[in-house]
């Protein structure tokens, strides 16, 4: 039993530090391949290529002075980036990152409800937000908020009927065995994106996923080119830092479940030789769809959000509830 | 039912972290509060009202209508998990399926219901 709470602390922890170090980076990176994109250098100065940059941003921001408003509510103001940071934070204990490797499990837990206890906590980080931009009392923030509710009951539903679908598809909440029912002949045919029934799921899905994530075209709760920063332009600091850092985290828990739940995990050629390389494939798979993330958010514009909310009920929802029908009837008389 | 264990270990480290981030941006930043400083931002123009005024929700309807949908989501979840466990049966096989289908058309129509209804519809 010791043991296994020494495993428990070690891992978490090494998690949650290369999560932090990715957060880092994915900001640099996210900045870089903006600059690509739109034909600019982009941070090159702190560091060899601007490698240090995140460091230096990091230090900055710890230096800033921290303003609460008078006006704003004082105990929702300083509650509502710790409230949408740790939601986020939570995540990653299910989610399988490879298979055995040297005796040791690469994940945290396996649970019997891993794909609902995601689904819980991601639909938590809408009230830091909401929190946020009622108790800052400012115009924007407010909009910023207001969006983010109207945001969220509009992809929340079609989001859930994914996952239903999925969950119908392979049998089980637990993400392990989401992971190891995709591990087909040479390690990638089994994709549950290359059968029939699960390709216009994991289209509703990555949208709804790019929303809950509040990425373009659905950045609506902080539209910069309306809102100023949205539900965070009062706040300064580290408590801007937290809101930033739960944005890339929740990037980094989508991308990840997407990948869980269609792209096969750890699944690859040899892995079942060599597990190490389960390890590399997730990693190469969540940031390839990080990548795509990006490219998107620099390439489409953003929707107007009664366009959203007719989006996500009148395309979106009645999409998802004919796949959880199709995918039945297919789960049915597949044998 | 220890699986579930990591869940309190990550929350206390979560809770941890955000309370250092909070306590270190208030000790390590400087303090010089100014009137205009502590003002709503609006742009640099000095604050018109507030903030604390009532606003029409337009999506307050359709906030009712998630709520039930949700529910019936969740309601759809343990017949996922349960229904592919039930393949080699055929009567059960064909009972569950026929009365999830049947659930599923309810649910199809009333959203049908909610669209005709025009709560779906921002300029009504």
């Amino acid at each position: 039993m010791t043991n296994l709470l020494i495993e428990w602390i070690i891992k978490t922890l090494v998690i949650l530090f290369i999560l932090v170090t990715a957060v880092a980076y994915l900001t640099f990176l996210e900045r870089k391949v903006m600059s690509w994109i739109q034909l600019r250098i982009g941070p090159n100065r702190v560091g060899p290529w601007g490698l240090l940059q995140p460091l230096a941003d990091g230090l900055k921001m710890v230096f800033k002075e921290d303003i609460v408003p008078t006006e704003a509510n004082k105990l929702l103001y300083i509650a509502a980036p710790a409230l949408s940071l740790i939601p986020a934070l939570m995540t990653f204990i299910v989610i399988p990152y490879g298979s055995r490797v040297w005796g040791i499990e690469l994940h945290v837990t396996r649970m019997d409800v891993g794909l609902l206890y995601i689904f819980a906590l991601t639909s938590l980080g809408v009230y830091g937000i909401a929190l946020a931009g009622w108790s800052s009392n400012n115009k924007y923030s407010l909009m910023g908020g207001l969006r983010s509710s109207a945001q969220m009951i509009s992809y929340e539903l079609a989001f859930g009927l994914s996952i239903v679908s999925v969950v119908l598809y392979s049998g089980s909440l637990d993400l392990v065995t989401i992971v190891e029912k995709q591990s087909g002949w040479v390690g990638h045919l089994g994709w549950n994106l290359f059968s029939l029934p699960m390709i216009p799921v994991f289209a509703v899905f990555v949208t709804a996923a790019l929303a809950e994530c509040n990425r373009t075209p659905f950045d609506l709760p902080e539209a910069e080119s309306e809102l100023v920063a949205g539900y965070h332009t009062e706040y300064s600091s580290m408590k801007f830092v937290m809101f930033q850092m739960a944005e890339y985290l929740n990037l980094i828990t989508s991308t990840s479940i997407t990948t869980t739940l269609f792209l096969g995990g750890w699944n690859g050629p040899f892995v079942g030789r060599y597990p190490l390389l389960g390890l590399f494939y997730f990693v190469g798979k969540v940031l390839f769809l990080i990548l795509v993330a990006m490219w998107i958010r620099f390439t489409v514009p953003r929707f107007r959000y009664d366009q959203l909310m007719r989006f996500g009920w009148t395309v979106l929802l009645p999409v998802s509830i004919v796949n959880v029908v199709i995918t039945a009837t297919w789960v049915m008389f597949r044998n | 039912m220890s699986n579930y264990f990591p869940i309190l270990l990550i929350l206390v480290i979560a809770v941890g972290m955000a309370a250092v981030l909070l306590v270190l941006s208030r000790l390590a930043g400087r303090n010089r509060p100014t009137k205009e400083k502590l003002a709503p931002y609006e742009c640099g123009v000095e604050p018109v009202g507030t903030a604390r005024e009532r606003q029409s929700v337009k999506f307050y309807l359709v906030a009712m209508a998630f709520l039930l949908f949700d529910i019936e989501t969740v309601f759809l979840v343990p017949w996922a998990v349960v229904f592919p466990g039930l393949l080699n049966d055929p009567a059960m096989k064909q009972l569950f399926y026929v009365e999830m289908m049947l659930f599923i058309v309810v649910l199809f129509v009333g959203l049908v219901y909610v669209w005709r209804k025009g709560i779906l519809d921002w300029n009504r």
